[in-house]
């Protein structure tokens, strides 16, 4: 039986495991029961701060406490952070003050909220922002991982969890999870899956569907997509000759987009984005909403056989 | 400490900055600069701990101004203080210059805050002042709003932050000059009393003639020293204040003075004689 957790559950985890450092502090918005910030308010409520239902405000205390030296990370809902781009944008990114921001119950998998809740075009909006590093993690571990290390950085950064379970992938694997440097999992010389988030563990099922059919497909987590691992593309590329991008987030302007975007600048092969179809979600569970949105396994699986058609 | 009298004086010659900031560079915002200016000599001469010398001196008193289209005022007077040097002023609004169209934490010192999207000001002060309360300074938080800048939710959302965390060391001076960038407030959006909204928002709220260098002077001895709480301190000015032709008048919120009208500003200000 896969271990399965839920990716938020590494972002409250690695908050409490930052406690030490004085200089982290924690910003909510009244949901720190659900992105996980309560662990950390539990044990550290003189370095959290309460912004009651206010993200525009968050963003901001948490650049004045960067200015003056702290390391405050954010959470709310993913959608919910959207409201607050152009905070982002002119009060963090801009100044370039390292302001984490961490997006909960991103995508359509986030589930019977419905369409209000399923932020769909976050990865989108925050990777055009200059200086914002910008990631969605597949698991819990890495998730754990990849916060602990934004600590260091001093760059401001926005990372989406999942509300619901994914399988765990990296246990005892921490040494290998590196902000920027997407993740092979599975090698293959006929395709490239390039996969972030929830899609991580379902490009892994399309890999294993396709192998039946005497296609080897290679699997990558790609976490970070900005700074997004251009290298690993280019080795993608020659390896594989032909990519899909896979992700619970629309079409335009995510993973694929920067995969396509890295692509036309450099070595050309084949791409097919597996994604949001550019529509909004509903109310269903998880995997219901992967099936409708036409973004699970067998997706990606068709689609790997489309790109390589067109090699 | 300086007297009211050399506060005026040196008012005046921040006035003469500012007109000539805009002048040559022919954009910029006059009317809010000549507005707040006498607030803002006001503040760094008898109030602000800063060092022009050591401009990120880490336990400094923060001052942040969210209405930062009116940079050629704060640029005036950091001129005035050392931050800056007089020819640096000449650099405004142009390429690579330290004055930037709208002040700007990364291009010059003793600006705290990069400003120039109305309403995010006192959000970051707020972190600010949370940061020294975690370090158990005494340093003060004094943020500029303007009055037609409290149209935007986001101030409210600060506003209610700042009470609810009980933040006596952050401070508003509330530029009430009742002009905003297309007309008069009251033709763009009423904001009906002031003052109540802040005192029902849980601020200690206090009004002067922004003008008057000794109401002044003791509207910042009330700002530093109130300190169970957030303070705000509504300052009433006239937009374009110290310049006929510009006072009250929506058409200089962000217009430059023509070669005539400068001109007739330089004489009025007392720069060169009638």
């Amino acid at each position: 039986m896969t271990k399965m957790a839920a990716t938020r559950d590494g972002y409250g985890d690695a908050l409490l495991e930052l406690a030490n450092n004085p200089k982290v502090v924690v910003l909510e918005a009244d949901l720190g029961k659900s992105t996980k910030s309560l662990h950390f308010r539990k044990a550290h409520p003189e370095r959290t701060v309460s912004c009651g239902i206010g993200e525009q405000n968050m963003l901001l205390v948490g650049a004045g406490l960067a200015a003056s030296g702290y390391i405050p990370f954010a959470s709310t809902f993913a959608i919910f952070t959207e409201r607050a781009f152009e905070q982002m944008r002119n009060g963090v990114a801009r100044p370039n003050l390292a302001v984490h921001v961490c997006g909960s119950h991103g995508g359509t998998h986030t589930g019977t909220d419905g369409s209000s809740a399923q932020s769909i075009e976050d990865l989108a909006i925050f990777r055009t922002l200059p200086n914002v590093i910008v990631m969605h993690p597949s698991d819990v571990v890495s998730t754990k991982e990849l916060t602990i290390q934004l600590a260091g950085e001093s760059s401001p950064s926005y990372m989406r969890t999942a509300r619901n379970k994914t399988p765990v992938l990296y246990e005892g694997r921490e040494n290998e999870i590196k902000i920027g440097k997407g993740i092979v999992l599975k090698e293959g010389s006929d395709v490239a899956i390039v996969a972030c988030g929830v899609m991580v563990s379902e490009a892994l099922k399309a890999a294993e569907a396709l192998e039946g059919e005497g296609i080897q497909a290679s699997v990558v987590d790609m976490h970070t997509l900005k700074p997004l691992d251009g290298q690993l593309i280019d080795n993608l590329v020659s390896t594989c000759g032909a990519l899909v991008t896979a992700e619970d987030h629309s079409v335009i302007g995510g993973l694929g987009g920067a995969v396509a975007e890295h692509l036309t600048a450099n070595t050309y092969a084949p791409l097919e984005r597996v994604g949001v179809k550019d529509r909004f979600g509903e109310s269903g569970q998880s995997d219901e909403m992967l099936e409708v949105m036409e973004i699970s396994a067998p997706y990606i699986a068709e689609a790997a056989k489309r790109a390589i058609t067109r090699k | 400490m300086a007297s009211a009298d050399e506060l005026r004086e040196l008012a005046r010659r921040c006035r003469v900055h500012i007109v000539n900031m805009v002048h040559r560079a022919q954009a910029g915002h006059p009317g809010g600069s000549l507005s707040e200016i006498d607030l803002l000599v006001a503040l760094y001469k008898t109030t602000l701990r800063v060092r022009p010398s050591e401009p990120r001196w880490e336990d400094r008193d923060r001052f942040i101004l969210s209405k930062g289209h009116a940079s050629p005022g704060m640029y005036a007077i950091l001129a005035e203080m050392g931050f800056i040097s007089e020819e640096d002023l000449s650099s405004y609004r142009v390429l690579g210059g330290v004055c930037q169209g709208h002040v700007d934490m990364k291009w010059c010192p003793g600006v705290d805050f990069s400003a120039g999207s109305l309403g995010m000001g006192l959000s970051f002060g707020l972190g600010s002042a949370i940061a020294g309360r975690l370090e158990q300074s005494e340093r003060q938080v004094y943020v500029m709003l303007g009055d037609g800048e409290i149209q935007e939710g986001s101030v409210w959302e600060a506003a209610m932050a700042a009470a609810h965390h009980e933040l006596g060391n952050l401070n508003v001076i509330l530029d009430r000059n009742r002009i905003q960038n297309d007309d008069f407030c009251e033709a763009q959006m009423r904001m009906f009393d002031i003052p109540a909204k802040w005192k029902a928002f849980g601020w200690n709220v206090k009004e002067i003639d922004g003008h008057n260098m000794e109401e002044i002077m003791d509207g910042m001895q009330f700002l530093s020293s109130t300190n169970d709480g957030p303070s705000i301190l509504i300052a009433h000015t006239v937009k374009g204040h110290g310049v006929s032709f510009m006072a009250d008048n929506p058409a200089f919120h962000g217009a430059a003075p023509n070669d005539e009208q400068y001109a007739l500003a330089m004489q009025e200000l007392g720069e060169v004689s009638a």
